[in-house]
Formats: structure tokens, C-alpha cells, sequence
């Protein structure tokens, strides 16, 4: 019993970070708008400079100052990225600016490193909060009882701000409605400069006060930022409350279920949010109509076929690329054989996306499915390869089936939100049921067999499967059920008052989507002659989006030259450079300023000027 | 013989408010009967209810003496219901013949020729090929039109049909909603703000007032009604200056 008080006192100590964190960025999303990525990492370089400064600064009031300048810096820093890079594309489409935000996410992450080098640092201890009291004989470290006050009364800080100043309220009121306080005469910019800076400053102070609490490095940023997206999620975006209960909640559940269910401690957390959303699709305490028009992609111009001249350059353009083994080497081989099998990937996502209406920051759930049930197939059940192919993909088909029951049911940002969790739920299950899939160690030897061991066979193998399903994917866009789709993400109403059940049609471009990319994941898995967590992690899933957001969402098949371009570039950055990251980031930040379209986009321009 | 439509006790809160409070009404097939009434009379929660949007308190919805309370939006198109919407509700990503095309059903060949039948009765012909998107607010209008025709309906449900458009293009369009009306015997229930609309075109009329009906006749006894010249004279509008 004594035991369970302390753990619950643990919880709510980590809560505080938390909740700092996502009321940042509930508060950003809330008046821009924007699902700032980059928000975990300004909470790591928080952690860092309350690092560097407190190593400098002695005494107490060097400590102290140290945290609250770190917090200070990073809110500066926060307010420069709106300046310069997010001003610029606000008027891009929505998930523009969280690819904007990803790229700097990624440089942050090599940055870290070139500064502060690789290796976990570890802070000083707080000044007058060092050791612990005992409760009901049990340690307590003093520094958490001091997080479990601080947490409560940022949260009335914050309630303060938001009530009683003028800035406040313009806050609260472009949560409510921005066009409408744009069309209030309200000087917009300053709005959303401020709000940057405040909502970065407290995911670096968010960083800072963790300093005591654990070592400082170069992957806190992926942690937290799950963590608070979450948080955001079941509090409801845009209430300061709502993110407060939902950190305690997730926290309590962490501490918690590591106690009762240590094997499915990851799963619990996201269980939980999806039933939270099942039951409040707007989050604990959020609202519905701010949400409404946040995440509404932006709606293309009519699509066409290809003329049939644009069909001889597709003609032509697969015919060179298998021409390709008379040129190539292995290696490049197998890099072409990666790049054809992210392009179906990507387009399963494009179609999801474009023509469904529905974002996803997940789909790399269906991809990793779809590459377990291949190796799992050859590993477990020992079928060969082509019956792997064939019945690997079901796995991802069967996931997509399930998860996407839930997320047509809700809208916008919240879907997206459930497939990010969806995706860590499958993740955690790959990670921790270590009997089945092997967890960190992944299933290996799943090689391919006859024709394809060579590496020109299972390119052209790869080649075939991919182009397939590419043509198959577009054929489906320009379908009756493509038409449905698109009328149903038009206009939700209109397609009901002409029949069309909207729900459904949803639900199965869901499960095409992820059959797709479960077939693409299958391929993968014979490609790598491997199979780890990873193929179902968000890095993965924000790879896809990358893709399909640098071809142009609005286009039917830009995602395929946003995946051609991006796979090759992470490739080359990867064999050329130690900071690939940082370049890849660069390249990302810098194409979604130039080409605000995308580069598909780009090209219907050319294709189609006005 | 049984009403198209017949409409008992209707009500519809929001929070507090009582925005529809026991509306009952009838239509035959082949009238026109217009619902009219001051902003935030709740003629549009009285359209939401009988087109499936918005789910009633209280109260029956009867097609053709079937009951389609609370029918979702989707199976009450099914028994024949069309409908406009007040804010455009298109597909905007698609041209307006595919458009038109999306909202029918059946054998491909069949629904071109379908579709380039309604584009020519609303007055459309024209635009087919233009992205429903880029239209102006009138010819969204026409299209509504043509999309709640879409299933050969038995009861057309619009909302402000005639909003933004020029005056000889409403009377041409309320002409060719009578003549579907007469020809076909469909049942025909719209709001309009415009009362030269309404005089001119509806066989009955309803006035709604603060969710409550507190008249109903042909148009001559409506004008002439007092509680309704006090509504509308409230809101500083006569029926000599408007219609």
C-alpha cells in the first residue's frame, strides 16, 4: 500500500515535464494551428543549455537561473523558427508546417551531437532539493515533491495569463476562431511570434527541470514527443486543463502499469487514448469547432487521367528503370529495389491522404504488419517466399481493417493523432512480445528464394510488384470508388444526401491503404532479409509522410517523386556524411519554403498553367 | 389519401434553447410549400430534422406514411428524399458533370446521359466541364439543384434555393422546381428570405417564429395574416416593400 502512494507520487512527479511540454504545444496548435514536431526537440535543447549553464554558474541562484535561462533561450529560439522559416509558409498546405518542423527536428538531432557530443551527460542536483524524505517509510526524492507543487501552479500561471490579460484573450479567442480575430484587425504575426516563443519556452524549461531527474541525450526529443502528443490528444487540443489531467493520466498509467503489466506497459497508454477518443472524439476537455477546419487538406483541382502521351513517358520511364540491371551494380540495385518499394509505399499513404481525406501519422503501422507477417510466415510457418508475399500483406490488411474502424470515426487531427497511437500500440507489441517477433532482435534469415537471390532478380521482382500496385492504386483514384472517396472528403453531408455511406467508403480506402503498404513491408522484409520494430516506428511513418507531402498531396501521383527523391537523398546523405541528418533536415526545411506545393504539385503547374 | 409528407409534434432543443417547439404540417405531392420565417426562426433545424441531420426530440416524420424519424441522411435519400443545402455542399475537387455523375447510381452509360439531362435542366449544360469548385455562388445553386434531382426524388427538401442569385434567374429557377413539382408530382418544401419568391411561386405558406408555427394558408391569407404582419413588421420589413 505504502508502496503504491510512492509510486503514485513518482507519477505525478514525472507529470510536471509532461505537462509543461504539451501545454506548449496544445497552446501552439490551439492559435496556429500547427502540430509542431520540433517541440520535443526544443524540450532536449532545454535539458542541454540548463546543462551548459549550470555547469557554469555556481550556487544556488546559478542553478535556478541556469533552468529559467535555458527556458528563456529555447523560447527565443522557438520565436526565430516562426520568424524565419514557419511566416513563410503559412499559407502551404496544413501538414506543410509539420514537415517544416520534422526537418528541424532532424537537424536538432545532429546538432546535439556535434555540440555536446554523443555521450549521456549527467546534471548536478538541485540546490536545496538534493536527497529525499521519507513517506510512510519510504524514500521520496525532495525534487520530485518540488515538481508535484511546481506542476499546479504553472497551471493556474498559465490560467492567469490566459484570463486576465489582453494578450490572453486573444489567445483564447483565436483558439475559438482565427479568422475571426484576423478579421478583428489584431496584428496576427505578433500573435503567433508570442505564442511560439511561450509555448517553446515551456517545453525548454519542460527540458530543463528534468536535469536532476535523468541524464541529458540525444534522444529525449522521440520519447517526449509520442508522450505529449498523446497528452494533447486525450486533454483535448487547446485546453491548458485538459493537458494537465491527461499528463497526470498517462503518467499515472506509466508508473503504474510498469507495476501490474510490465509487458504491455507501452500498449496500456495508447489503449487508453483511443478509448478516450472513442468515447470524447474531441479529447477530455476540448471543443469541436476550432478543430473542424484545422486540418482540412487543402481540396485539389480536378483530377485527370493521363493523356496518352503522359502514358508513354510512364511506359517509358518503367521500361528504363528495367533497363536498370544492364547498368547498375548491386548496390545500386538494391538502393533502386528500396526506393521502388517506398514508392508504393508512399502512394498507399498519397491515398489515403489525397483522395481520403484522411492524414495519417502512422502508416507505418500497415508497412511493419505487412513485413512481420512475411517473416513470420517464412520464420514461424515456413512457407516459402511467394506464399510469404501473398499472405504477409494480410497482416497489414487485417490492422488496417481494425484501426481504421476507429478512425473514420473521428476527424482532422484527432484521426491522424489515433494512427500515430495505433502505430506505437502495434510497435510496442513487436518490441515486447519478444517470444513471437524476437522484440529488439528481430527476426532474421528471411531471404528471398530462386530467381530473385540475385539482387537484378529481386529488383525486377520488387519493380513488377511495385509498379502493379502503383497502376492499381491510380486505376482505383479514377474508379467509381475513387469518386465516392473524394466526395465523401468534399463534403461529408453532400455524400450522405446522395447515398453515399460515408463511413464505409473511409473505412475501405483505410484497408486499401494499409494492404499496400503491408505489401510494400513484405517486400521490405525479404529486401533487408530482416525484420525489426522499426518497420513500424514513427520515424518510419514520418519518412512516408515526407514523401507524400514533397510530391504534393493534391496530386494523384507526386508521392511517387517524393519518395524516388527522398529515398535517394537519405541514401546518398547516409554513404557521404556522418551529419545526415542535419543535411536531410536542411534539404527538407529548404524544399518546403521553395516548392510550398510540393514538387508534384509543381509540376501540374507546368502541366496544366492558368 | 395520405400525405407525401406529414410532419406531427416536431421539437428540437439546443442547450436551453427550444428551437423547434411542435411544429406539425403536411404536404401533398405536387405542392409548393414554402417555410418561412425571421432569422433564428429554426427553419433550418426544421430542414436538418426532416433531411436526417439533426435528430429530433419529439415528434414523427411520415413519407408517404412511413416513418423516417431519425432515419440517418443517407437511408432517408434512399426512400426519395432530395435536398439542398443553404452553404454550398459540393464536391469541389470535381467538375460539375462529375459531380452530378458521383451522386447517381447505375450503369455508366446511363449516367452520362443522365447527367447532361439534369446539367441541361438546370441551366448548366455549359459548365459541365468546369471544377464545381470555381463556380459562382448562383450556379453552386443549380447544381444543388441538379444534385438533389440526382434520384428522381419524391419530395425535394431546399434551403434557400434562390440565394444569390439575379432576379430572373430565381423566377427561372422556381419556374422549372413548379414545373417538376406538377409534372411529376414531387413534393416541393423550401425556405426563402426573398418574399417575391415566395408570393409568387409557393401554394401554401408556413411561418415560423421563434420555433413555433403561427400560421399557415395560401399566400393571400398570409399576407393578410396580423401575427404575421407583427413578426415581419418587427424586423422593420413590410409585405408591400418586400413582396
Amino acid at each position: 500500500m505504502d508502496f503504491l502512494v510512492v509510486q503514485f507520487l513518482t507519477g505525478l512527479a514525472s507529470a510536471c515535464s509532461l505537462f509543461l511540454v504539451a501545454s506548449g504545444l496544445s497552446l501552439i496548435f490551439g492559435v496556429t494551428r500547427i502540430v509542431n514536431f520540433a517541440h520535443g526537440a526544443f524540450y532536449m535543447v532545454g535539458a542541454y543549455v540548463a546543462y551548459v549553464l549550470t555547469e557554469r554558474w555556481s550556487g544556488a541562484l546559478g542553478y535556478w537561473g541556469g533552468l529559467l535561462c535555458a527556458a528563456l533561450v529555447v523560447g527565443a529560439a522557438g520565436a526565430a523558427m516562426e520568424m524565419a522559416l514557419l511566416r513563410r509558409i503559412y499559407r502551404a498546405p496544413d501538414l506543410f508546417q509539420l514537415l517544416a518542423t520534422f526537418g528541424v527536428t532532424l537537424m536538432v538531432e545532429d546538432l546535439v551531437v556535434l555540440l555536446f557530443g554523443p555521450e549521456d551527460l549527467l546534471g548536478a542536483r538541485a540546490p536545496g532539493f538534493k536527497g529525499a524524505v521519507e513517506i510512510l517509510g519510504q524514500q521520496v526524492p525532495r525534487y520530485d515533491l518540488f515538481l508535484i507543487g511546481l506542476a499546479p501552479l504553472v497551471l493556474a500561471g498559465l490560467h492567469l495569463v490566459l484570463r486576465r490579460t489582453r494578450w490572453g484573450i486573444l489567445v483564447r479567442a483565436a483558439t475559438q476562431d482565427r479568422e475571426m480575430v484576423a478579421a478583428l484587425g489584431v496584428n496576427q504575426r505578433w500573435l503567433f511570434t508570442s505564442v511560439f516563443a511561450l509555448g517553446t519556452a515551456l517545453a525548454g524549461l519542460g527540458g530543463a527541470l528534468q536535469l536532476p531527474r535523468e541524464a541529458v541525450n540525444h534522444s529525449m526529443d522521440m520519447t517526449i514527443i509520442v508522450e505529449a502528443f498523446v497528452v494533447v490528444v486525450i486533454g483535448g487540443l487547446g485546453s491548458i486543463t485538459g493537458a494537465f489531467l491527461a499528463a497526470v493520466l498517462v503518467c499515472e498509467l506509466n508508473a503504474f502499469g510498469i507495476l501490474v503489466l510490465p509487458e504491455v506497459s507501452l500498449v496500456l497508454v495508447f489503449a487508453v487514448m483511443a478509448g478516450v477518443l472513442i468515447l470524447r472524439p474531441h479529447g477530455l476537455l476540448g471543443g469541436a469547432p476550432a478543430e473542424a477546419r484545422a486540418m482540412r487538406l487543402a481540396i485539389p483541382p480536378p483530377w485527370k487521367p493521363f493523356t496518352s502521351a503522359e502514358r508513354l513517358w510512364v511506359v517509358g520511364g518503367l521500361a528504363l528503370a528495367a533497363a536498370l540491371p544492364l547498368v547498375a551494380g548491386a548496390y545500386a540495385l538494391t538502393v533502386a529495389a528500396e526506393v521502388a518499394i517506398f514508392a508504393l509505399f508512399a502512394a498507399s499513404l498519397s491515398f489515403l491522404m489525397g483522395p481520403g481525406g484522411m492524414p495519417s501519422f502512422g502508416h507505418a503501422a500497415f508497412f511493419g504488419l505487412g513485413a512481420y507477417g512475411a517473416a513470420l510466415a517464412v520464420s514461424g510457418a515456413g512457407l516459402p517466399m511467394a506464399a510469404a508475399l501473398l499472405v504477409g500483406p494480410l497482416l497489414g490488411l487485417a490492422g488496417a481493417v481494425l484501426f481504421g474502424w476507429f478512425c473514420v470515426r473521428l476527424s482532422g487531427v484527432y484521426s491522424a493523432m489515433l494512427t500515430l497511437a495505433f502505430a506505437q500500440i502495434a510497435w510496442a507489441v513487436a518490441f515486447q512480445w519478444v517470444g513471437l517477433t524476437g522484440g529488439d532482435n528481430g527476426l532474421l534469415g528471411i531471404w528471398p528464394e530462386g530467381f530473385a537471390r540475385t539482387p537484378h532478380g529481386f529488383y525486377w521482382l520488387a519493380l513488377a510488384i511495385c509498379a502493379t500496385g502503383i497502376v492499381l492504386l491510380r486505376i482505383l483514384v479514377f474508379s467509381r470508388f475513387g469518386y465516392r472517396l473524394r466526395a465523401a472528403r468534399d463534403s461529408a453531408a453532400r455524400a450522405e444526401t446522395v447515398g453515399i455511406d460515408r463511413m464505409r467508403v473511409q473505412w475501405a480506402a483505410f484497408a486499401v491503404a494499409g494492404l499496400f503498404a503491408a505489401i510494400a513491408g513484405a517486400l521490405f522484409a525479404f529486401l533487408k532479409g530482416s525484420v525489426f520494430p522499426d518497420t513500424l516506428g514513427i520515424p518510419l511513418s514520418v519518412d512516408a509522410l515526407a514523401m507524400v507531402l514533397l510530391g504534393g498531396v493534391e496530386t494523384v501521383s507526386g508521392a511517387i517523386l517524393g519518395a524516388i527523391a527522398y529515398k535517394l537523398l537519405a541514401v546518398w546523405l547516409i554513404s557521404e556524411t556522418d551529419q545526415s541528418k542535419l543535411v536531410l533536415g536542411a534539404v527538407i526545411v529548404l524544399l518546403v519554403v521553395v516548392f510550398p506545393q510540393g514538387l508534384g504539385g509543381q509540376i501540374t503547374r507546368w502541366r496544366r498553367p492558368t | 389519401m395520405t400525405a407525401l409528407l406529414d410532419v406531427r409534434g416536431l421539437s428540437k432543443s439546443f442547450g436551453g434553447v427550444e428551437a423547434v417547439r411542435d411544429v406539425s404540417f403536411a404536404l401533398a405531392a405536387g405542392e409548393l410549400l414554402a417555410l418561412i420565417g425571421p432569422n433564428g426562426a429554426g427553419k433550418s433545424t426544421c430542414f436538418g430534422m426532416l433531411g436526417g441531420q439533426v435528430r429530433p426530440d419529439a415528434g414523427r416524420v411520415r413519407l408517404a406514411g412511413a416513418d423516417i424519424t431519425g432515419l440517418k441522411p443517407r437511408r432517408i435519400w434512399a426512400r426519395g428524399v432530395g435536398r439542398t443545402f443553404q452553404t454550398a455542399e459540393t464536391f469541389a475537387s470535381m467538375t460539375v458533370a462529375e459531380n452530378v455523375e458521383t451522386a447517381l447510381h447505375g450503369r455508366t452509360a446511363a449516367r452520362s446521359a443522365e447527367t447532361r439531362r439534369l446539367l441541361g435542366l438546370v441551366g448548366l449544360a455549359a459548365a459541365a466541364g468546369r471544377p464545381a469548385g470555381t463556380l459562382s455562388y448562383g450556379d453552386v445553386k443549380r447544381l444543388e439543384l441538379a444534385l438533389a434531382l440526382s434520384n428522381t426524388p419524391r419530395l425535394l427538401l431546399m434551403d434557400e434555393p434562390t440565394a444569390g442569385m439575379a432576379a430572373a434567374e430565381r423566377t427561372a429557377l422556381m419556374q422549372l422546381v413548379a414545373g417538376l413539382a406538377r409534372e411529376r408530382q414531387v413534393g416541393v418544401l423550401f425556405t426563402e428570405h426573398d418574399m417575391d419568391v415566395v408570393f409568387a411561386h409557393a401554394d401554401r405558406i408556413l411561418v415560423l417564429d421563434r420555433g413555433l408555427l403561427i400560421a399557415e394558408g395560401p399566400p393571400e391569407a398570409i399576407r393578410a395574416d396580423p401575427q404575421v404582419r407583427a413578426v415581419y413588421l418587427g424586423e422593420g420589413l413590410t409585405f408591400s416593400e418586400a413582396g
